[in-house]
Parts: structure tokens; sequence; C-alpha cells
């Protein structure tokens, strides 16, 4: 549970996104892409769900990015190299399936291009066609082109104000991919309105849609129920049925406002932390 | 003879639901030897029958009776490991209390006039715990015995691992929460038990050998398989029945739509009472409703109250039940309490939907009246719902507690677990072997839902079946 390294991803005033390695043989050991750790950075903590972006059991370290949004990413954002965990548990949910598919899509929004690091690497590895659709607001939140780049057949970069490779949204490029060619299956990771977008669009092609929602959750072991999500009308549990799932079942709707219902709470928490900081 | 039996004195309500102290204080000295004094001691006591493990009741009071309390606890722990929270938890006017012969005939629970075992219980393993008394542990960390993993540390879990150390075995307890207990940690508000009460039994397991692994899942972290391969050559499993059952109905995922275990895990384990000190929020209702009647759902409605109290919301928690009072599977202490405390009670009320308020926020449960037909497999009459007797309740917050379902995790990561139609795992009921050798389990995981001392029971016979075998 021990911070092996740390790496500020981006810095800049409007978003800090952050990469830690992580001392944890057991969970290097067996994790595999698409599988998520729970955390709790100190004692009176949190239990948050980080999808894990790679594991090495060679050093017996596992590696999570996340942008600092609430108050527990801030806390892990502020940790150092040295410093402990409060809690690690994983790995949890089940893994993506990978096989082979033949020609496959990967589109990451924002720091959903981490969570589908180790999708692309495994789906690689299986002999597919990996295409990798990264999207984003502006060039400052860049992330992970180059890494991508080494475990993806072709990347293709956009962002929403066009200050670095192509301006536009990823559904856009994926439109036209799907347009040109041919493709067996899509897999999306990001906000819930992108994921939503993707889902919409690949079914007019009628191509299989495999999305990691990011529900809330407390013990992520089946236990709580409080990342159920609707899936085909059924009542199913993130964390223990997924996270994967296919997209064109998902409630969306729902995801969404149930992902706010501690919005306020955590405004206030994160405010009181900036103060405390300050 | 047949005098009153002694009341203990209780926080008053209205203090109670300020925090969540516990609300039944212990016996003192005398009130424990007026309770006892009270006591037939019966030549053929019906008591110990009524105990599913067995506890010399009779004995145990006699002991209390003469003032050897020291005597009194080792009786009591010769059949039960934590007196002091099964003396605060177990549904004694179901169990010891109805089979004591001063209960009426033919009654559904114990009559108040039957001894409080259960107090004399508590002040008994209370006197042990602020003695540090301990039974002796023989042949301590034995490296000839097998070694034992043990999953899950919930009252099975931590009973089993209890008996084992005692006799010498290494036992390494397996816990996938970051805080050992299992559901009394999680689960049970700590206005019925204290976590120094939890704590304590935790630490003396601690004391002898035991040793716990938190932030471990087995299933996931390793599988059953990795845990024989590390040398563990027995194993049980107490993993408990973690899984929340929902209703099935329309707007059940509507925000502020509770299962009863995230209501009360984000406040017993996370502390979510104490936002924002503690990082976990929960939300609080003007207006709450808990659906179901068993001691969860009573739990979750005193919660709920407290929370109301705590942030200066006027006090407004509704327990919905589709049967009345008396069918309620919850301790009649607990629903008196409840009651005392402001919880309203709404019963022969069947839930049919959530509405939503247009933000995706519950609003209102619209449900059917209901009347009672012919009993059931339970033996309760079951409720029948009345066609065209649609009401609604204001609901801004809702905790369904309708029942749990073993958690699959274990099992489907392990195909070579026999399960029966609940998926509640297969065991002999002699030694409580699994259909793995070696693999032993008890608890909520093999008997469906139950109470912390019938987990108890299971998990001892296991334990005594791993020594027998050892």
């Amino acid at each position: 549970m021990r911070v092996v390294s740390k790496k500020v991803l981006v810095g800049s005033p409007a978003a800090r996104i952050v990469r830690i390695s992580l001392f944890a043989p057991e969970i290097s050991k067996t994790a595999k892409a698409g599988q998520f750790v729970v955390v709790m950075a100190e004692e009176k903590g949190e239990r948050v769900p980080l999808t894990i972006v790679d594991a090495d059991a060679k050093a017996g370290e596992i590696t999570l990015i996340f942008q600092e949004a609430g108050l527990t990413t801030r806390i892990l954002g502020s940790l150092s190299p040295g410093d402990n965990l409060h809690a690690l548990l994983g790995p949890l949910g089940h893994a993506t399936q990978i096989k082979k598919y033949g020609k496959v899509i990967l589109v990451g929004g924002g720091v959903g291009a981490a969570e589908i690091m180790p999708v692309a690497r495994a789906m690689k590895d299986e002999g597919n066609h990996v295409t990798s659709i990264l999207g984003f607001r502006n060039k400052e939140l860049v992330i992970l082109e180059e890494e991508l780049r080494n475990s993806s057949d072709k990347v293709y970069v956009l962002t929403d104000d066009g200050s670095y490779g192509d301006k536009g949204f990823t559904v856009d490029r994926l439109k036209k991919l799907l347009d040109e060619g041919k493709y067996d299956l899509i897999y999306a990771v990001g906000p819930v309105p992108m994921m939503k977008n993707v889902s919409l669009l690949s079914r007019e092609y009628d191509i299989r849609t495999i999305v990691s929602l990011n529900a809330l959750m407390v013990d992520g072991t089946g236990m709580c129920g409080c990342c159920r999500v609707s899936v085909f009308g059924r009542v199913k549990f993130s964390c223990v049925d997924g996270p994967d799932f296919d997209a064109a079942g998902v409630d969306w709707e729902e995801l969404e406002n149930r992902n706010k219902v501690y919005n306020p709470q955590e405004k206030h928490a994160c405010k009181l932390f900036r103060e405390g900081k300050g | 003879m047949n005098s009153m039996p002694v009341r203990p004195k209780e926080l008053p309500a209205e203090r109670r639901v300020e925090g969540f102290g516990e609300v039944v204080q212990g016996y003192t000295e005398q009130e424990a030897l007026f309770e006892a004094s009270r006591c037939l001691q019966c030549k053929n006591p019906a008591c110990s029958e009524g105990c599913p493990v067995g506890i010399d009741i009779k004995r145990f009071i006699s002991q209390i009776k003469e003032k050897d309390y020291r005597a009194a606890y080792f009786t009591l722990k010769e059949k039960n490991n934590f007196p002091s929270i099964c003396g605060r938890v177990c549904p004694s006017e179901y169990q010891c209390r109805k089979a004591c012969v001063l209960t009426r005939k033919g009654s559904l629970f114990a009559s108040d006039q039957a001894i409080n075992i259960h107090l004399l219980e508590r002040f008994a393993g209370d006197y042990g715990r602020d003695n540090g008394l301990s039974l002796s542990v023989q042949d301590a960390g034995n490296p000839a015995k097998p070694r034992v993993a043990v999953v899950g540390s919930g009252p099975a879990g931590l009973c089993c691992a209890g008996e084992l150390a005692r006799k010498g075995f290494r036992v390494d307890v397996f816990e996938s929460l970051h805080k050992t207990g299992g559901v009394l940690r999680y689960g049970i508000p700590s206005f019925r038990l204290p976590r120094e009460v939890l704590d304590s039994e935790i630490d003396y397991l601690k004391g002898i050998g035991v040793n716990f692994v938190t932030n471990f899942l087995v299933g996931k972290t390793a599988s059953l398989k990795d845990l024989f391969s590390r040398g563990y050559e027995r194993v049980f499993l107490g993993v408990g029945a973690g899984v929340p059952s929902f209703l099935g109905i329309k707007g059940e995922s509507l925000c502020n739509v509770y299962s009863v275990n995230e209501f009360l895990a984000r406040v017993n384990l996370m502390s979510a009472h104490k936002f924002p000190e503690f990082h976990t929020p929960v939300n609080t209702g003007r207006h709450v409703l808990v659906i179901g009647g068993g001691n969860t759902a009573i739990d979750a409605a005193r919660v709920a109250l407290r929370m109301q109290k705590i942030n200066g919301i006027p006090l407004d928690t509704k327990i919905v039940y589709r049967r009345t009072e008396a069918e309620m599977p919850a301790r009649r202490l607990e629903i008196e309490h409840a009651s005392q405390e402001g919880v309203k009670f709404e019963f022969l009320s069947q839930p049919r939907e959530f509405n939503g308020d247009g933000r995706g926020f519950v609003k209102k449960l619209v449900c059917l009246k209901a009347e009672l037909g012919e009993p059931d497999s339970s033996g309760r009459r079951r409720p029948v719902a009345i066609d065209g007797s649609e009401f609604e309740l204001d609901c801004d917050l809702c905790v369904i507690a309708v029942g749990l379902k073993a958690n699959q995790i274990l099992i489907d990561a392990t195909p070579e677990l026999k399960t029966d139609s609940n998926l509640d795992l297969i065991v002999d009921p002699d030694s409580m072997e699994t259909s793995l050798k070696g693999v032993y389990a008890g608890g909520d995981i093999v008997g469906g839902e139950g109470t912390v001392i019938e987990a108890m029971g299971m998990a001892k016979k296991a334990a005594c079946a791993i020594i027998n075998n050892s």
C-alpha cells in the first residue's frame, strides 16, 4: 500500500492528473485488464474505486492514474513516494473479455485514456488490430498519447477546442471510421455523456460496444448495492457484475443522476480541503 | 418466587436519538443478583435447548446467584466465545427466553416474566472482559497442527478462529474490508453493540494468537486453491449473506433509495454521521421510509432517525411492512425501542412503485393496502394486496431492508463448491465440511439469513470437526 512513485501528468490550474505506483504484490500478481481496486487514502477517508492501469508482478507494483476531482483523489494526489494508503483492495470486478475480435476501436475520454491502456495492450497481445481514439478538452490535458501509440495500430487525438490534434469530439472521429471501414468491437471509457454518445452511434452501425462504468461504490464487493446500474432493464452491481457492460443496455440517465447524489457534500469537503491547505 | 423481572436501565428516548450511545445499560451487580434469584433452577431446564450453542444457562445463572461471576463467565465461554456480544444482540425472546418455563405456553416469543437470560449473560460477559479473564490456550501455535485460513471476520469467522486458536492452531483470518467484525461492524449500529465491546472481543482473539489480514478478498486477491498452495491445510468459509435483495419494483434505483447494507455501512463502518470529519457522506431525509420488518430494518430506521436529529430535521421516519407487528421478525425489544424513539409504523402496506421528482431523486412511494391471508411456509400469515387500494407516502429517502443473499464472489471463483437452490453452500450437517475436502463453512453462507449465535453455533461445529480430524 506504499506509494512507490508518483508523476503529475497534468498540472494546470484547470486540472491535475496524477499517476502513482503502489507496492501491492498480491494485486499485481492477479490483476487483469479492466479490473479495479478500492482505495482509502487515509483512515477517515472514503472508499473509492480506481481502474488498475498497469500491473507489474515482478516489481510487485500496480499503477493508478486519476484526475483530482473529489476529496479522495485530491488527497491521493497530495501523497508522496513513501507514504502509505490506509486501505487497498483488489483486484475487483470482472476482467475485460479479451479475445481475438479482429478490428477493435478503443475510445478514451479525458482520464478514460488511462483506463483503456491495459485493454489496448491486452487486445493487441491477442492479435487484434487496435485503433485508439482519445479525446480531451484542450492541449494541456492530453495524456498518454505516446503510451497508447505503443499499444495501438492507429491513434487519433482530438481536442474540444482544436488546440491539439483534430478539433472535435471522439464520436466525430468514431463516425468517420465506422463510415469508412468495418470494425468488430468498440470499447469506451470516459465521462457518461461521451459513453452514451458512443453507444447511440455504434447502435446505428450495429457494432457490439462495451463500456466500463464509473458508478459510486462503498465496499466494491457486492455488499452494498450503491453501484447498481440498470442494464437492459435489470439491476446490476457495477462492482461484481461489471464494471464492463454492453453499452446498448445501459440506463445512462439513471447512472448520471446516481453519480451526482453526493455532489453537495463533495463540494463542501473539497472546499474545506482547499482551505485546510491554504 | 415469580417476582417482577428486573428491567435494565435505558437511556431516555429523547437522549438516545442525539447520538449513537448504547441504549440498554447493563445490569448492576445488585440487579443481576436479583434477576438471577428469580431463576427457578428447573430440574429439566428447557432454556438451554432454546440456545443454538447450548449454553448451560441454569449453571451460569446459579453461579451468578452465588456471586461467583468468574465461574459464570467460564461456563458461558465453554459454549460461547462472545458472551458480551451475544448478551447484547441475541434475539433471546425467540430462543432461550422463549423456552424459559416462565414464558406462557404457545406464545410466539418470550413473556415479560421470563428470566432475562441475555442480560445476565451480558453481565457475566462484561465481568470477564472488565477483569481480563481469558481461557487458557493449549499448545499455543503448535507447528504440528495444520494451519487454518478463516475467510470472513464476522460472527462465524471470529468464533471458528477463537475455537481453533484456543486449541493451539495457527489461524489467519482474511477479511475483505479494512476493518474486522463483518456484520457486527458494518451492520449492527453502535447503540446496540458498542464498538469497544466488539474491539475488545477481537483484541482477545489477537491476544490468543489469531492473525487478521484485512483488505484481502478470497476469490479475487487470491483463490481458495492459492490458500492451500500457501500452506493452509484447512479453510473455514464464513463469508456471510452479504448481498442485499431489492424489491424489483419501478423506481428502485432512484437517487436516495438505499439498500440497508449501504445505508448502515456508510454510517456504522465509514462514520458518515461524522461527515465531513470522516469523508464518506450519507444523505438525510425529511421523510424517511424503511421497508422491511427485521432487525436490520429497525436498525436502519433508528439510524435514519438519529441522522435527522443530528441535522436538526423534525423526526419523520416510518417503517413500511407488509404484515403486522406480531409477524415482524425483529426483536421485540428493538421494535419497542424504535417506537419509543419516534419511529412510526405503516403496517399491512405493500410497496408497488417509487415516483421521482423529475431530477432523479425519489419523492413518493406508492403502496397497496394488504390483509393477512393463510399462513405461508414461514408459518406467518401471508399478506395479500387489496386491489385498488393504492395510497402514496411522502419519501425523499428510502432504505430497502427486505433480506440478504449469499455473496457469490468466492463461489463463482470456485466451481467445485456445491450450492443449493438458494446459492448457499451445501455442507455435511455433522462436520460442516463442504463438497471440497478440508474446506468447511458456517454462518449465513450455509444457512441463509440467521442470527449471530446461530452462525457461531455452526462455526463451532466446524471448528470441532477441524480439531477432531487433525
